[in-house]
């Protein structure tokens, strides 16, 4: 039994239940039973029984729907039962045939609608799109499960209201996927496989430009994550990765769907990072990579979302590509305490770390040894707290 | 999506405005104080944004290590230790201003004449994991 597999058929099976007149937290409680039921009784070995009647491995689609209707049916005439309007259940319509048409699209819309929060958007994308149960993805955002059972239950009824068949925005699907590809822990589910399942799936569904863009920056990203960390969980910083270990046949296919989504000529921000990522891929060596290319992306990427964290990026290419008293000037422009970067209470977090490096290339080591440990004391997250103190260790013990 | 500790001190934190001790207030004072911090927790849950909530005896012990073989020292409580932490709650919130609304409410737990004691609550957010896209 491939998990994967009866996971990816998740959405398309909450749809269908959906277009048969189930309400959709109903239907996508049902599908969760059903999915129970899958790994309990579907045969391990897929050649096993295959003359068996009823084998799911025939159709697991059409299994998973029979099995989740019949639950959901179950479920409405317990309820009907107990509020004693028995002519509910019976105005059903009667299991037909899926349709042709596949909603996979629309529930990743509903799932990301703009009433709900990021956090109960990601749980919900997780659950009702991705097929994780509730255990998991609360073992993902190490959070208890009685409260993540909530925060997905209080989001079903945000959207309770919300009509199946309009169409969604796009963009707000793509940043509920970069928040579950960007800010996962590690734990027993991969979050950053999955946010490259669901992307590709949505890419499948939908021809768009900004969802291939966001696609192959996944996978960019994700083709070095060996290189990422050293044995001891530290962080190595890109510079210093040891790229034999990047894997080059997701870099190719990432690189691919890139220039295919580039040749529409449609450009958008993660197009434009994905872009940056590819020359970073591209590069055999740190030396040899291509600052002055990565420069001009980074001015598209101001362009199309003028944040301080794109022109804080920016100015460390500026500092690779011009020297790093020109990053030094384009880091001056940036004012550290924009209010929209405190949204962590932090001001921008990586400003003196860039300031830091910059004034270690320009030789000023003292000047860069207490930026790193001013550095250190704002980061965000251990492993990079303990990179920047190791940095202004480093440079003091020089001195 | 971010974790904050809401952190209570016995000592160490500004006074508080509504500032009588615990053992002054009556019974039902007591109670109604308790109540609110229980309606908090289960409302966080709720909302679920709940992920712990502990309290502290106030007395702890200082250990450290004395060398190979030899058994921890100890020493301690210290009755002039400035800074005493007597529980937390720990929240996962969508952003820092949630978690300084939340921390607000919690402050208004009543006391002392079942006005709110308006204490002062630390908010300290937690490192979180290294986000993968940082270029």
């Amino acid at each position: 039994m491939d998990e994967v597999l009866l996971r990816s058929l998740t959405p398309s099976v909450v749809a269908i239940l959906v277009r048969r007149g189930a309400d959709f937290a109903a239907a996508e409680d049902a599908v969760q039973d059903a999915l129970v039921e899958a790994v309990r009784v579907w045969p391990t070995d897929p050649s096993a029984g295959p003359s068996n009647r009823g084998n799911p491995m025939r159709d697991p689609k059409g299994w998973l729907v029979t099995v989740a209707w019949r639950r959901f049916l179950d479920a409405t005439r317990a309820d009907a039962a107990r509020r004693r309007r028995e002519d509910l259940f019976d105005e059903q319509p009667a299991p037909g045939p899926a349709p042709a048409v596949d909603d996979t699209l629309q529930l990743y819309f509903l799932c990301a609608h703009p009433s709900l929060t990021p956090s109960s958007a990601v749980a919900l994308t997780l659950r009702a799109v991705g097929g994780l149960n509730t255990r998991q993805i609360a073992q993902a955002y190490l959070v208890p499960e009685a409260t993540m059972a909530q925060r997905i239950s209080r989001a079903k009824r945000t959207v309770s209201g919300v009509r199946f068949d309009q169409p969604g925005d796009v963009a707000t699907v793509l940043r509920v996927l970069y928040l579950v590809f960007n800010e996962g822990y590690s734990g027993d589910v991969d979050l950053a496989a999955e946010a490259i399942r669901l992307t590709r799936q949505l890419a499948a569904a939908i021809d768009h430009p900004e969802v291939a863009g966001l696609l192959a920056l996944m996978l960019l990203h994700h083709a070095r994550r060996a290189a990422r960390t050293a044995p001891d969980g530290s962080l190595v910083p890109l510079a210093e990765q040891d790229r034999g270990r990047w894997d080059t046949k997701v870099i190719a296919e990432g690189v691919e769907i890139l220039q295919a989504a580039l040749a529409r000529d449609r450009l958008g921000e993660f197009q434009a990072q994905a872009a940056i990522a590819a020359l970073h891929a591209d590069a055999p060596t740190a030396q040899e990579t291509d600052w002055v290319q990565i420069v001009e992306w980074y001015d598209e990427l101001t362009r199309l979302t003028d944040n301080p964290i794109v022109r804080l990026n920016r100015a460390v290419a500026v500092g690779e590509a011009d020297g790093p008293r020109a990053g030094l000037a384009a880091l001056a422009a940036l004012d550290d305490s924009s209010p929209s970067s405190s949204s962590m209470g932090y001001p921008l977090p990586r400003h003196a770390a860039v300031a830091a490096y910059l004034h270690e290339r320009d030789g000023d080591l003292a000047t860069a040894a207490r930026l790193y440990a001013e550095a250190a004391q704002k980061a965000p997250n251990l492993a990079e707290r303990d990179h920047l103190t190791r940095q202004a260790a480093r440079l003091n013990a020089r001195r | 999506m971010a974790k904050y500790l809401l952190l209570k001190h016995y000592r160490g934190a500004p006074a508080p405005v509504n500032d009588v001790p615990m053992d002054q207030w009556t019974p039902q004072e007591i109670s109604a104080h308790v109540q609110y911090m229980n309606d908090f927790a289960a409302r966080l849950e709720g909302t679920g944004e709940f992920v712990d909530g502990q309290a502290l005896a106030p007395e702890g012990t200082f250990v450290r290590y004395d060398g190979e073989g030899r058994p921890p020292v100890t020493d301690g409580p210290f009755a002039e230790t400035k800074d005493l932490i007597a529980g937390w709650m720990v929240i996962d919130v969508d952003s820092y201003e949630r978690a300084v609304e939340l921390a607000g409410e919690l402050s208004a737990a009543p006391g002392a004449g079942g006005q709110p004691i308006h204490e002062w609550l630390e908010v300290r957010p937690f490192l979180a994991a290294p986000p993968t896209i940082t270029e």
